[in-house]
This record gives structure tokens, C-alpha cells and sequence, in this order.
């Protein structure tokens, strides 16, 4: 009786149908703990937490100076990038918005360097539904292989203050 | 051999039980002071579901995540943890023969609770802590309420090291024999949880409380913060969980007389919980930089699914507690004990509404949305919320009702008025609530980002373009107004008896089931019987959770197909 004080001996090995269903439960969980490392060795997505610390004003720096060499283009106010195939792409999260535009090659792998200038974000790349956390201090490193062409929306899925709802930022994917 | 005083105690005229006039007066605050919490954030709950509901979109951006904090907080913080104190006195007195431990202690629990709660609301509603519940540095609130929420923990904690010296004063004065009942085995792996709970929210928002007034020049590590926090925050669901599961197996019996079959296997359950819950922190990190793949896999699968396979064995020998109960009442058939269940005890509904709706809804979920690769299609979308209302709100909260269905009638010794209406309520909630999780779910599907107000991004300076989710968000809508009224239905009614329902004083409460089932169920708990007789096996039981192991594998491997479709990342 659960309200009750058990009575006697009770302590003892289940049987019947409840053991049957634990060692089904106990299968299962297995099955579960394996899926986990075969994924991440055999299929395509991770996430590794690939991460160097950064104080916030130099990971800025850094996308400046991205920006300044290899900007191609503009899009409402925000510079259009594109780095070299293959190379290393940054992307800041600040004052509500993704900085800058990035403009990458379907089917080649980049290593897109993420950080915040201000408080934490969501990396929320759409329509794929691709999410990574991005917290300032930390420069998160992605390495995406886009397989499509077209415009991508990254938002944010973080709360980061007043205008975390407008917070908007582009992928630019071409043959 | 009880230690309780005549003249400071009462049998109970319903169950036979003692109760420590003590130990009541302080189920009587707590119940109450969550009650209130309740409605706080079930007022918030009905705007934010007409704001996420785009065609109606009631709340402006910053009334929204102001509300939102309000809804996180009163919700899985307060209501919650007002009522699992309630259930610790309870378990350490009436179930143990015992009295209450220290009104000192009580009291120190009682009031630093209230303060911390009526603070932190304070600092919310005066616009000075729309950081939301995590409060993710280095976002910054004001002191007070980082301040309210470490005194509400304090109170917390005060309230388990009371819990913990009524079990050794019962155990040294000899008040019961043998090993304390199933109940308070499950209340004091609740207590043991929420002990390293309290440590890890006291390590993550002392600094942040001392870097609010200045002490500290800078806010702490934001990684770091997001590990500890979350030490605090996702155990502090497993000790809703623990809770949760100890009242599933109290209203088994109140409902319908049965007993555990094996206290063995339950018992052994409640200690993965406490050995391998702690691990899930991990859970909120699964995306996140500094933290390796190795790291994530193992915590995240709680060392190998042992905190998963407690509940899959409790999701278990609960309903075949209850099926074998009904068999012993004579009722054949592979189904026969659910079809001529309680359903209209109120009690019954809402526990084992819970039980499904925390399983099938949130249980699947849950540990896919927990397993590291598919993750990255579900981290901070919509799904979150919706797997979390299923567990905590369809779970925990309901539990939490069909409990008051009982409290209320023994301990303020008030019967429930309008009677039809409570006998309905809990499918009310129910459904609003499981309404509501398939539409997060579906719309989270499509990229929707929970915490947000405007996913039109009116005014954004480069528009996004998320699917077509209207639809999804108006279920969103519908079913959280339906859940939301469904808890006010319960609050209307419990607050009406608690001050001027029909006194049951002096004898039995009015019965929620009718006479006949009612003596039946009385029979069962107060006779001696063996609930593993050959004839009475749960065989309808394990075919209801094949069928739960068969809905977990498809949802499971759907979700890796959909992970497949995406861009390769590492």
C-alpha cells in the first residue's frame, strides 16, 4: 500500500509481466544511449561546441576587418559578404541584428565564426530550422556545407532584451 | 505508537489518518499562497496565448516578455513549489503517525517563501525584471530579484530540513514500523533532489545578485552561468517529477484502493531519479559552445537513460497498480478496469490524465528533443515550450489538482460545491494543454522560436521569411485559452471551498465516486491483500505501454529522418 508502511519482506527481484516490461525498458534505453555516438560518426550533423573565449570588442574587430576585405554588396543597410570558398566567415549578433550578409557557395564546407557583441542569442537558421546558442565571450565556431541555393533568414530564438523580436540577419547560398 | 498529541491532533474521519494540527496549519499557508501563484500565472498565461495567436496578437512586445516572466516564475516556480511543500508536511506527519518536526522551521519556511515570492513579483510587475525566468546573464534585473528568488530557495530549503526531521523524529520515537510507506520514500527523493537543487541556484545567482549592486565589477561567465542555472532550473523539474509520481501513486490508492506490486521495483525508480537526474542540465546545453559532443551525449543521456527508465517504470506499475486494483473488484476484460474506471472522481481523472499526457506527450518528447544531434532542429524553437507544458502543466499541475481534489475535503474539512463542474475540469485542462503542445510542436516543426511575441518580424530591417505557422499558432492560441480556463475553473472552485464550501467536519468527506465503487475502494485499502495473485495480472497494462513503446519509436525515428534533411554541420 502506497500509504502505508510496506509489510514484511518486500524487498525482492520484480516478475511477471513488470519484469518483462523493464527488460523491454532497459532494450530501449540501450538502443538510445548507442543512437547517439553512431550518429556521430557516421552521419552529418553535430554539433561538436567547437568554441574559442573572445572578449566581445575583439571578436568585433575581427568581423570588421572580414568585412572590410571581402565585402561584395549591400542589402537594406547591412554589407554583403563573401568570403573565399572553403574559408573562415564571421557573423556577430548585436543591437538586434545578424552583421553581416553572407554570401557562401552550395557544397562548400565554411567555418562561420559566431559570437555576440552584447547579451546571448539564438542562431536560428530558416527555413532548415538549423539552431546553435551564441553567448558573448565565446566565439562559437560552426562548420556548415550549405546543400541549397536561394536566401536563408537566420533570427533570433534567445530572449536579449526590448527589441529581441526584430532581431533578423541573411544567408545567401549560389551555385 | 504515534508521538501526536490528543489535544494538537485529529483522526481524519475519511481515511483514519492522523493529522498533526501543526503540520495542517502549514499545508492550509502553503496550499493556499500556490493557489494564488496559480492565478497569477494563469491570468498571464491568457495573454500571452491571445498574443502568440497572431490573428488576435493582444500584448506590445515588452508587455509580452514582462508577462512572459510573470507566466515562467508563478508557474514551475511558485504554484509548484508551494504545493510540494504542502505534500512534505503531509508525508512526514499524517503518513508517519508523526508530528510536525518545528514550527520554527515551518514558519522560516512559510515566510521566506511568501517574501521571495511577493518580492520577485514586485520587482516583475513594476517593469523592473523582464529578463525572463532563466534571467540568462548578462541580461540584468534589478537586485530584488535575484535577492527574492535566493529567499524563496532558502525557504524551500528550510522546508526540506523540516521534512528531514519529522523522519527522524518519527523513526527515533518508533511511530511506524518497518520502512516508511512507498509515498514519503518518493517525497524524500523529492527532498534530496531539491537539496543540491537549491545548491546550484544559490551558485548561480549569488554572484548575479552581487554584480546587480555593484559588488562584483562583472556579470559571471555567461556559459558558465547557463550550466549552473540549469543545474537549479531542469532539476528543479525532476523534483516536480519525483513529486508528481508520489501523488500518482497516492490517488492510485485514494481512488481506487490499489497498491504497488512490487515496492521493490518503485522504490529502486525513485533512486535513479536522485542518482542520475542531476546530469540533465545538460539537456538546455546540447548546442551550445565549449561544451564537447562527448560531454553532451553522456549527460545528456543521463549516464546511459537511467533517469528514462525510471520512468518508464513508474509509467509502469502505476497504471498496473490501478489495473490490478480493479481486477480485485471483480471487473474482467483486457481494458474492463479503465473502461469502468473513476473518470467521473475528479481525483482519478485528473491522475491519470496526467499520467498520460506526461508519457505520451511529454515523456516522447522530451528525451528526443534531449538527444544531442536532434537538438539542433529543436533548440529554443516552439517544441520546447510545448514538450515542457506536457510534462509540468499536464503533468505536474494536473497531479497537482486531482491532489486538491482530496486536500481540500480532508484537511480545510470542506466539501467541493458544483460538483459536475469539477468532475469536468480536468478534461478541460487536459485537452486545452495537449491542444496547445501539438501546436507548439507543429509550429516549433517549421523554425517558430518560442519567447516571442511577432513572428511577422513587423519592422525588421531584413524580413525573415518562417513558414506558413498561422494555423499551428492559432491551435497555440485556442488550446492555451481552453487549458488556461480549465486551471481557473479548478482556482474559482478550490477558493469557493476553502472559504465557504459546506463544512465536513466530524465526518467522512462527501465521496467523488459512487457508493458502491466507493466501498469497494475503501475495502481494498483497508484489507489485507496480495497484489501479485496469477489471476490478477496486469496484461492490459503491458499492452498499453507497448503501445507507448511503439508511439516513442516512431516519433524517435521521424526525428532523426528530419535531422537527415538538413545542411551537414559539425
Amino acid at each position: 500500500m502506497s500509504i502505508y508502511n510496506p509489510v514484511g519482506k518486500w524487498v525482492r527481484a520484480p516478475h511477471g509481466f513488470e519484469r518483462v516490461w523493464i527488460g523491454v525498458a532497459l532494450l530501449w534505453c540501450l538502443v538510445l544511449t548507442i543512437a547517439m555516438p553512431y550518429w556521430h560518426f557516421k552521419g552529418q550533423q553535430t554539433s561538436s561546441g567547437e568554441a574559442y573565449t573572445v572578449a566581445p570588442i575583439d571578436f568585433e574587430k575581427r568581423v570588421a576587418k572580414f568585412v572590410e576585405t571581402n565585402q561584395v554588396g549591400d542589402r537594406a543597410g547591412t554589407p554583403i559578404v563573401q568570403p573565399a570558398p572553403g574559408s573562415d566567415a564571421y557573423l556577430v549578433g548585436k543591437n538586434w541584428r545578424w552583421y553581416p550578409v553572407l554570401k557562401l557557395k552550395k557544397d562548400v564546407e565554411y567555418r562561420i565564426h559566431i559570437s555576440s557583441g552584447d547579451y546571448q542569442h539564438g542562431f536560428s537558421l530558416l527555413p532548415m530550422n538549423m539552431n546553435f546558442h551564441v553567448v558573448p565571450g565565446y566565439d562559437h565556431v560552426i562548420t556548415l556545407k550549405p546543400a541549397e541555393t536561394g536566401e536563408f533568414s537566420i533570427i533570433c530564438n534567445e530572449f536579449c532584451g526590448a527589441g529581441h523580436h526584430l532581431m533578423s540577419g541573411l544567408i545567401i547560398v549560389e551555385e | 505508537m504515534g508521538n501526536l498529541l490528543p489535544d494538537k491532533s485529529r483522526v481524519c474521519a475519511t481515511t483514519g489518518l492522523p493529522v498533526c494540527n501543526s503540520a495542517q496549519l502549514f499545508i492550509k499557508l502553503n496550499a493556499v499562497f500556490g493557489v494564488v501563484a496559480l492565478l497569477i500565472g494563469v491570468t498571464a498565461a491568457f495573454l500571452l496565448a491571445l498574443t502568440r495567436w497572431e490573428t488576435v496578437a493582444l500584448l506590445e512586445p515588452a508587455n509580452y516578455y514582462k508577462y512572459l516572466t510573470v507566466h515562467g516564475l508563478n508557474m514551475l516556480v511558485f504554484w509548484i513549489l508551494f504545493m510540494e511543500m504542502a505534500i512534505l508536511y503531509f508525508a512526514s506527519t499524517s503518513l508517519l503517525n508523526s508530528r510536525n518536526f518545528s514550527r520554527a522551521l515551518s514558519w522560516g519556511q512559510v515566510v521566506l517563501m511568501l517574501t521571495g515570492f511577493l518580492t520577485v513579483n514586485y520587482s516583475i510587475f513594476m517593469d523592473r525584471a523582464s529578463v525572463l525566468m532563466t534571467s540568462y546573464v548578462p541580461l540584468r534585473a534589478e537586485q530584488e530579484f535575484y535577492l527574492g528568488l535566493i529567499l524563496f530557495a532558502v525557504g524551500a530549503l528550510l522546508g526540506c530540513v523540516n521534512f528531514l526531521g519529522g523522519l527522524f523524529i518519527a523513526k527515533r520515537d518508533k511511530t511506524y514500523k518497518g520502512s516508511i510507506p512507498l509515498v514519503v520514500f518518493g517525497a524524500l527523493a523529492a527532498v534530496i533532489i531539491a537539496i543540491f537543487t537549491i545548491v546550484h541556484g544559490a551558485v548561480a545567482l549569488i554572484p548575479t545578485w552581487l554584480w546587480s549592486i555593484g559588488v562584483l565589477e562583472n556579470a559571471p561567465d555567461g556559459a558558465w552561468y547557463r550550466m549552473i542555472w540549469w543545474g537549479f532550473g531542469h532539476a528543479s523539474q525532476q523534483i516536480n517529477v519525483c513529486a508528481m509520481v508520489s501523488v500518482w501513486y497516492l490517488m492510485a490508492t485514494l481512488t481506487t484502493g490499489s497498491r504497488p506490486l512490487n515496492e521493490t521495483v518503485c522504490r529502486v525508480a525513485f533512486v535513479l531519479y536522485i542518482l542520475f537526474i542531476n546530469l540533465a542540465s545538460a539537456h538546455h546545453l546540447l548546442v551550445d559552445p565549449g561544451v564537447s559532443a562527448p560531454w553532451k551525449m553522456w549527460n545528456t543521456s543521463y549516464a546511459l537513460y537511467l533517469a528514462v527508465l525510471a520512468s518508464m517504470i513508474h509509467g509502469f506499475t502505476v497504471p498496473a497498480a490501478v489495473e490490478v486494483a480493479q481486477r480485485k473488484k471483480g471487473i474482467g476484460g483486457l481494458f474492463g478496469w479503465l473502461t469502468k474506471a473513476p473518470w467521473k472522481d475528479p481525483g482519478f481523472a485528473a491522475f491519470f490524465l496526467s499520467l498520460l499526457i506526461f508519457g505520451f506527450g511529454g515523456g516522447i518528447t522530451g528525451v528526443t528533443l534531449g538527444t544531442h544531434q536532434i537538438n539542433i532542429i529543436a533548440h529554443n524553437t516552439l517544441r520546447i515550450p510545448g514538450h515542457f507544458h506536457m510534462t509540468v502543466a499536464g503533468g505536474t499541475s494536473l497531479a497537482f489538482m486531482g491532489l486538491a481534489y482530496y486536500v481540500v475535503p480532508l484537511i480545510f474539512q470542506r466539501d467541493y460545491p458544483a460538483r459536475a463542474l469539477a468532475r469536468i475540469q480536468p478534461y478541460i485542462f487536459g485537452f486545452g494543454i495537449v491542444l496547445m503542445g501539438i501546436g507548439m510542436t507543429l509550429a516549433g516543426s517549421l523554425g517558430v522560436p518560442r519567447r516571442h511575441p511577432d513572428i511577422d518580424f513587423t519592422g525588421a530591417q531584413i524580413p525573415p521569411h518562417l513558414g506558413d505557422a498561422g494555423p499551428f499558432l492559432a491551435v497555440v492560441g485556442i488550446g492555451g485559452t481552453i487549458a488556461a480556463t480549465g486551471a481557473l475553473i479548478f482556482i474559482l472552485l478550490t477558493v469557493y471551498t476553502v472559504f465557504l464550501g459546506k463544512s465536513n467536519k466530524g465526518r467522512a468527506m462527501t465521496s467523488w465516486q459512487k457508493p458502491e465503487q466507493d466501498r469497494l475502494t475503501k475495502s481494498l485499502i483497508t484489507t489485507h491483500w496480495n497484489p501479485e495473485e496469477e489471476k490478477l495480472r496486469p496484461k492490459g497494462t503491458l499492452v498499453l505501454t507497448g503501445i507507448f513503446l511503439a508511439s516513442f519509436a516512431v516519433y524517435y525515428f521521424a526525428n532523426w529522418k528530419a535531422l537527415v534533411d538538413v545542411w551537414p554541420v559539425k
